[in-house]
């Protein structure tokens, strides 16, 4: 039960994009068309898949004080290094996922290909797994399910923005307004209707 | 190798070239930190020196690096700078380090910094870079400090935690502005800003 409570928390109410901005930059930059869109985004959703759970794994029995006590070593503190640790295995699993992909599925590759490199900048992902470290997560199953999870809400964020840019060409903007401008206050009056989930509780 | 304008290095990116309403890099960070001046003067003041400092190290050592793991190379070099920066922040002031929680990590994904060391660090000497560096930081600074600036007058009435907005006008009836704080008013505010300056500068406007 708390699974489901989680997974839709971090789709609706903690969405990535919407309530901490998360991989604004992709964002902004890739949501022209709803095909673009929909390739990163399920770049996004993969990745955060693969990446989190290991760097949960590394958290817990590498990270954490006293969390080398299998090793021998109890005192140890090494969470001033996770920073560096995560940014790591981020940009080592894309390098990976990339390669992998090409190999046994081209036609995905052909989809994603171009986008995969992009995610190892993608504040989201790094984001992911620091919260992931600050919200404490009791098991690798709820660390799964929340990356399962805001990896859905980013997706559905960048969709939705794509389909409303897409319609958007035929609107008569302001010509100062146009492009940038008018983007940034579309995706605000989007992030006040995803905040019609804040008062749920689960 | 052709003389650096230094001044044009310096200025540009502080308004005609603003990473952020222009290049639109570093977004991410921008919005979540500015509820309050304090906390946006410190993550201007981190990402300044950030940028600076990791765009003059990858300058230096440009010649060595391979070009094909150079991403994972300058991720390094951007996240030992975050390291230092993260861990003076949480000696010195815990509070602070505490209210930023993760945008202080996701520093070394803020594309500000990674978009300067590909676009400059790794074509020119260490001190245009190290410069470079410093002002798009702080062009990405002064965008974060006018947003602070409104949110936090219109949201809470006070400005670094003093107030501002004298106590007689709330006995006349005034409020504060509960929405401002919120998310979505950084990105609208954010979109007012791109507009403003877009009409001034109308060579920036979109066909």
């Amino acid at each position: 039960m708390e699974y489901i409570s989680l997974f839709v928390k971090s789709i609706f109410i903690d969405n990535m994009i919407f309530a901490y901005f998360l991989g604004m930059c992709s964002y902004l930059a890739v949501s022209k068309s709803v095909k673009t869109a929909t390739g990163l985004g399920i770049a996004v959703i993969f990745v955060l898949l693969v990446t989190l759970p290991i760097n949960y794994l590394l958290n817990e029995h590498v990270l954490k004080p006293g969390a080398l006590a299998w090793a021998g070593l109890p005192d140890v503190d090494l969470s001033f290094l996770s920073f560096i640790i995560f940014i790591a295995v981020v940009a080592a699993i894309t390098q990976i996922v990339e390669m992998v992909v090409e190999k046994f599925a081209p036609t995905l590759y052909s989809q994603l290909g171009i986008f995969l490199p992009l995610i190892a900048v993608n504040c989201a992902i790094l984001g992911g797994s620091l919260f992931m470290q600050e919200r404490d997560f009791v098991n690798l199953g709820e660390a799964t399910v929340y990356a399962l999870g805001s990896g859905i809400g980013w997706f559905l964020a960048i969709v939705t923005l794509a389909a409303i840019r897409e319609k958007m060409e035929y609107s008569n903007v302001p010509a100062a307004l146009k492009g940038l401008g008018i983007t940034f206050i579309t995706v605000g009056l989007m992030a006040i209707s995803f905040m019609t989930f804040m008062g749920i509780q689960l | 190798m052709k003389d650096i304008n230094f001044k044009e290095v310096l200025l540009k990116p502080i308004f005609k070239g603003n990473p952020v309403t222009v290049l639109v890099l570093g977004i991410c960070s921008s919005l979540a930190v500015t509820v309050q001046m304090k906390g946006a003067l410190v993550m201007a003041l981190s990402v300044t020196i950030v940028t600076g400092l990791s765009s003059f190290v990858v300058s230096i050592i440009r010649n060595t690096i391979p070009n094909r793991i150079r991403i994972i190379v300058q991720l390094v070099v951007v996240a030992l700078m975050v390291i230092l920066v993260d861990q003076i922040l949480k000696a010195y002031s815990y509070s602070i380090s505490k209210s930023l929680s993760v945008y202080v990590g996701l520093i070394i994904t803020n594309c500000i910094v990674m978009g300067r060391i590909e676009a400059y660090a790794l074509g020119n000497k260490p001190i245009p870079s190290l410069l470079d560096g410093l002002a798009n930081g702080a062009g990405y600074g002064l965008i974060l400090i006018a947003l602070a600036f409104i949110r936090e007058i219109l949201g809470s009435g006070t400005l670094f935690g003093f107030r501002i907005i004298p106590q007689c006008f709330y006995d006349a009836g005034y409020m504060d502005n509960g929405l401002i704080i919120l998310p979505p008013m950084a990105l609208i505010l954010l979109g007012i800003i791109v507009w403003i300056q877009r009409s001034i500068q109308k060579d920036l406007q979109e066909k």
